[in-house]
């Protein structure tokens, strides 16, 4: 298979990266620092992020609003010019085709931010539905290069590289700003429970930003920001209980099912799968997500099974160490009569029964 | 990727040093490196037997767990039980603190089966 490679490829190379294959593209999983390193680094100072395999969709059009409040959940009617929102795009099941960030620029002209792996199914879906609507859709994937950088010190570093005030820029905004002198799209979101930065810029300019990114960061020196790979942005992700496309979920979960009840307005009039959503939330769920704990040392990983009451009573979709909490965490989908803080199961460990307890989400939230 | 010339190497990557009636087996620079931090070692314990390519214990990294295989038949006689405690020594040191089994060599001829340096050497440019 020909892999899809970032406009950073080569440098990656160059740090040292290790490069595995996800979603299609040939990513960096981890630099020479090793993840527990990486995702240290970005809880205390700064680590950096290629995301450039993300998907961008533009919606232009004077039905714009329309149609993407059509598509996904969340109101985008809400949203403010210069504003960013998570949301997800819904099958007529209510279960997820993706989860995505829309942005608006203005009425007629809002970006949808996808997931990689799910980039081409999305773009049909999106076309599938988009022929009452005027609109017209652009995959603009290939013109950005999207570079995240996150961690307390973010501000401060990408400052140097810019003239817009990103003080003045609040959480979930944005401004089409310049980052060395070159366009950019200026986003402070970010999937690593820090605060940060997300910016989309010109496929050509990627090295140039990231060179001068790292260099700010005084990358090299000691305690300075470090580049992170896939496997840094999964633990990161997992620490603040992010949910993560494919793993907690998919076209068989809804949003409802997966603690995302706070995306999803079903009082703002039709949207895709708005019917099944209300018919769920009427019925009652059957299971929802949940984060826990190890009690015992073993790791649970995703597909384990979950034992409470010597019944089979959930599954897991994500565990790792947790380098910063210095616990091993996971997420999971448990039986609803099971879904409650405190109480014990049991993960099959490769056939080891080995003991855990439903812990309250984000296990980590920042301080500041 | 380092490749002592003194050890005997396994297409599961585990290495070995014989040292007479003795093998001492550990996972090898690219096995840690494929891996990423390792946060678990699982061994065997002393007196369990094992066959060759039998799994005789698991490294556990953030990302992914790997069974180790012993290379070679035999009797554990003694694990290395400071990586219980320090499982990062695996990253920092594959081919020396963090050896992980000793063991009396059954069948010294499954010696023989097992690559030289510069067979492993090949053999990760043929399959990486």
């Amino acid at each position: 298979m020909n892999l899809k490679k970032t406009p950073l490829n080569e440098i990656h190379r160059n740090l040292g990266a290790r490069m595995v294959e996800f979603g299609g593209w040939e990513m960096p999983v981890q630099y020479p620092a090793g993840t527990i390193e990486e995702h240290l680094r970005t809880r205390i100072f700064a680590g950096l992020f290629d995301v450039s395999h993300m998907g961008e969709f533009l919606v232009e059009g004077e039905d714009s609003i329309d149609f993407v409040n059509f598509l996904t959940t969340n109101d985008v009617r809400k949203l403010k010019n210069g504003q960013a929102q998570y949301s997800i795009l819904t099958n007529e099941n209510g279960g997820v085709v993706d989860d995505l960030l829309v942005y608006r620029f203005n009425e007629k002209k809002l970006m949808l931010v996808v997931n990689a792996a799910t980039t081409e199914k999305d773009w049909q879906w999106i076309n599938l539905h988009k022929s009452k609507f005027h609109v017209k859709v652009t995959d603009v994937s290939k013109n950005f290069c999207q570079i995240a950088i996150q961690g307390p010190k973010a501000q401060e570093i990408l400052q140097q590289l810019t003239e817009n005030e990103l003080s003045q820029i609040k959480y979930y905004h944005f401004v089409e700003g310049k980052i060395l002198g070159f366009d950019a799209i200026i986003s402070r979101t970010g999937y690593t429970g820090e605060d940060g930065f997300e910016v989309y810029a010109d496929a050509e300019k990627a090295d140039k930003i990231w060179m001068k990114l790292l260099d700010a960061g005084d990358y090299g020196i000691e305690k300075g920001i470090l580049p992170c790979g896939l496997a840094a942005r999964n633990t990161l992700r997992l620490e603040a209980a992010m949910s993560l496309y494919g793993n907690e979920l998919s076209e068989t979960i809804t949003p409802l099912e997966a603690n995302l009840a706070w995306v999803c307005k079903l009082e703002k009039g039709e949207f895709i799968g708005r019917e099944a959503l209300l018919k769920q939330k009427n019925q009652g769920l059957q299971r929802r997500l949940v984060g826990f704990e190890m009690i015992d040392k073993a790791i649970a990983r995703d597909g384990f099974d979950i034992y409470a009451e010597e019944k089979k009573v959930g599954k897991v979709t994500s565990g790792a160490p947790a380098p910063f909490l210095k616990k091993n965490i996971g997420l999971a989908f448990v039986l609803i009569e099971f879904a409650k803080i405190g109480q014990e199961i049991k993960i099959d460990v490769r056939g080891k029964r080995c003991k855990a307890t439903i812990v309250p989400t984000p296990f980590y939230k920042r301080s500041y | 990727m380092n490749i002592p010339e003194n050890l005997r190497y396994s297409k599961d990557h585990e290495w070995v040093l014989i040292d007479g009636e003795i093998a001492i087996i550990g996972i090898t620079d690219h096995a840690q490196n494929s891996l990423g931090d390792i946060v678990y070692v699982d061994l065997p314990k002393v007196g369990d037997h094992f066959n060759a390519h039998d799994a005789c214990g698991s490294v556990e990294s953030v990302k992914a767990v790997s069974e180790v295989f012993t290379p070679v038949s035999g009797e554990v006689i003694e694990v290395n039980e400071t990586l219980n405690d320090s499982p990062e020594v695996v990253n920092k040191d594959p081919y020396g603190a963090a050896w992980m089994v000793k063991l009396k060599i059954k069948d010294a001829a499954e010696i023989n089966s097992l690559m030289t340096a510069e067979e492993y050497r090949e053999y990760l440019n043929n399959n990486t």
